[in-house]
């Protein structure tokens, strides 16, 4: 692991914010899955409970233009991101409300605007296309940098490699994360990769990798500011590597009997939530904001109409 | 008007467009430095600079993805896959991403990005570098896929495909690459979509497209002199289908056969044949006949090749059979 950067001291304003992200993500979260189980959202989820400080500390890190992509457990990159939680949830639900009007569902959530590229259901997928957007950035010299999300089952296909070693030989302003909540899909890590440590493959392309404790959002957000920065000045792309742990089952609804529930209690122990929380005066307001944004988002959501047959084939060539 | 052989015309295109638009790049294998595998890269990094014009690894998924990513921001990409059999490694790329985003985001996003790629068929390069998977891509809802013929058609949907909003499959023959023919200078667009008939003729349509086209106007010169006026459609569009183009020339000749390279099943001989029998099978006097690659690889050896391709006289004996004699 190259050297720790230090959690600076932070503002009790931005301690809140933090935690407001985590927070809106967490209770995005589980309201879906709640809705999913009441019949009134009828599409496949991930969730991304219990990963909540990487999506919060990574993007606090960036620019409102600069751009993220991301895959299926996408939700709180979206989220952390500035997409508008009303529009996803109508997204999930299949409205034309939706950030995708209904077209693309949980795992396409893009968003221009807020500089979303997508949510992608290729796993890793999303990898070469964040290293296009990067390599468009420092050709038109932007100034944006780009982040990629993805898990630690991406990190075995090609196409993380290729995007690897071209972001490095060319410098590119590219931030690769990599959530290491040691499931891909219904296989733990260790069935799938030789090593636990997955920032070590930064070392083959020249590249500095570093593992974070991914369930603390402010170490999250200071390895994140030195990754975003070196790759704003023209030194190139980082590898982080968080170290989480996938709360929930691959989708909703996946008995995860593959699962070790010794495991899940040590992790239950470091929530990221409840972490942050006893460095911050009453999170009361906070809760409470959550709350009305969600239950206006449901409620809008549902009130959405679903597209009309003939968007079916709306939009297949721009 | 002045003659360009067909690599130099893709190449004019290049260099045009990338002249007259900032946001147009150059990325793929071999085609900065060494100017592209077969030429059509020559000159641009030198006039437009390593940023625009760049090598990249052998790295097929990862150069479509930059250029699906780059379209994304900003860019109008033209990403070169070398040869058409290598884009069986960026298929995800090409299929799942770059030809579904704009419907996928429900029209908030596009991909304004020309894939490049070679069929290398004709040249003896073996299994691996000989294939016409045209088919393949022309059944994928949002990419658009254009297969020029001669250079002046190389130029102009080159141009057409680089200033399109989506993203389009150009196919380039190299059994055309030497090849020359007039080509308008400056600017010049032909609209991906449209058909066009080589040589009209009232008794019979071929329709054809690729390298084929010369193989398919070869057999109607010598089908002239059997006094079977035959009319030779070039697709130039694979997707999406010029019908009417197909439609108007059958209703004219009442009788139909396609030749293509690539092999008979679910090729777009299949999709022609199914157009116009659902269309117009009452103009037809006589049932269609495809003249296509048998079912098999592309041999290395010049006679498994010259095997594998359709040759004009297997189009005659075609053309010849919808007449009854066969």
């Amino acid at each position: 692991m190259t050297q720790m950067a230090k959690p600076a001291t932070l503002s009790e304003g931005k301690l809140r914010q933090l935690y407001r992200t985590m927070l809106l993500i967490r209770r995005f979260e589980e309201t879906a899955t709640q809705l999913m189980i009441e019949g009134r959202l009828g599409t496949s989820l991930h969730s991304s409970v219990g990963q909540e400080a990487v999506a919060a500390g990574v993007c606090a890190a960036l620019a409102p233009d600069d751009l993220i992509a991301t895959n299926h457990r996408g939700h709180g990159h979206c989220l952390a991101k500035g997409v508008d939680p009303t529009a996803m949830m109508a997204e999930l639900m299949g409205r034309t409300l939706g950030t995708n009007s209904g077209c693309g569902g949980s795992m396409h959530i893009a968003d221009p605007e807020r500089g979303v590229l997508g949510a992608n259901g290729i796993v890793g997928g999303g990898i070469p296309i964040a290293a296009g957007a990067a390599y468009a950035a420092w050709v038109r010299q932007s100034g944006q940098v780009v982040t990629v999300f993805f898990g630690d089952g991406a990190v075995n296909s090609g196409g993380f490699h290729e995007a690897m070693n071209v972001a490095a030989l060319w410098k590119l302003p590219l931030v690769f994360v990599c959530e290491n909540n040691l499931y891909a899909e219904m296989t733990p890590q260790r069935v799938h990769s030789p090593t636990p440590d997955l920032w070590i493959r930064a070392a083959a392309y020249g590249m500095p990798g570093q593992a974070v404790d991914g369930n603390d959002v402010l170490a999250v957000l200071a390895v994140a500011e030195q990754a975003v920065e070196r790759a704003r000045a023209g030194d190139g792309p980082t590898l982080i590597e968080c170290k989480t742990y996938r709360v929930r089952g691959h989708f909703e609804g996946d008995p995860e009997k593959y699962k070790d529930k010794a495991e899940a209690l040590i992790w239950a122990a470091r929530d990221p939530l409840e972490r942050l929380k006893p460095q911050l005066s009453s999170t009361d307001a906070i809760e409470t904001e959550i709350e009305t944004i969600l239950a206006d988002a449901v409620r809008l959501a549902e009130a959405a109409a679903f597209p009309e047959a003939i968007e079916a084939s709306r939009n297949v060539y721009a | 008007m002045r003659e360009l052989k067909y690599w130099q015309a893709v190449n004019e295109a290049l260099a045009l467009e990338m002249a007259r638009d900032g946001s147009v790049v150059m990325i793929g294998e071999d085609v900065a430095a060494p100017g592209g595998p077969f030429g059509t890269s020559r000159g641009l990094l030198d006039r437009f600079g390593p940023r625009r014009v760049r090598d990249t690894p052998i790295s097929e998924n990862l150069i479509v993805g930059l250029g699906v990513g780059g379209a994304l921001n900003g860019l109008r990409p033209v990403v070169e896959v070398m040869f058409f059999d290598f884009l069986a490694l960026a298929m995800d790329q090409v299929v799942n991403q770059a030809a579904k985003i704009s419907f996928m985001s429900g029209g908030r996003q596009k991909v304004p990005l020309t894939i490049r790629t070679i069929c290398g068929g004709g040249r003896n390069n073996g299994p691996q570098h000989s294939q016409s998977l045209e088919a393949w891509f022309g059944h994928v809802p949002g990419l658009k896929v254009v297969w020029p013929t001669t250079p002046a058609d190389a130029k102009g949907l080159l141009t057409a495909a680089i200033r399109d909003d989506n993203p389009v499959l150009v196919i380039e023959s190299l059994q055309l690459w030497q090849v020359k023919g007039e080509v308008p200078e400056g600017e010049h667009v032909v609209p991906i979509g449209r058909a066009l008939v080589r040589r009209s003729g009232k008794d019979a349509t071929i329709v054809t497209a690729g390298g084929m086209v010369p193989r398919a106007l070869a057999a109607a010169n010598e089908l002239a002199g059997q006094g079977i006026d035959a009319e030779v459609i070039d697709l130039r569009t694979i997707s999406p289908i010029d019908a009417e183009t197909i439609l108007a020339s059958v209703a004219k000749t009442h009788r139909l056969l396609i030749a293509h390279d690539a092999v008979k099943p679910f090729g777009f001989g299949a999709e022609v044949a199914a157009l116009v029998a659902e269309k117009a099978i009452e103009e037809l006097d006589a049932p269609i006949v495809r003249v296509t690659a048998p079912w098999a690889p592309v041999g290395f050896s010049s006679t498994l090749e010259r095997a594998h391709y359709p040759q004009p006289s297997d189009i005659v004996r075609g053309v010849q059979s919808l007449f009854g004699n066969a």
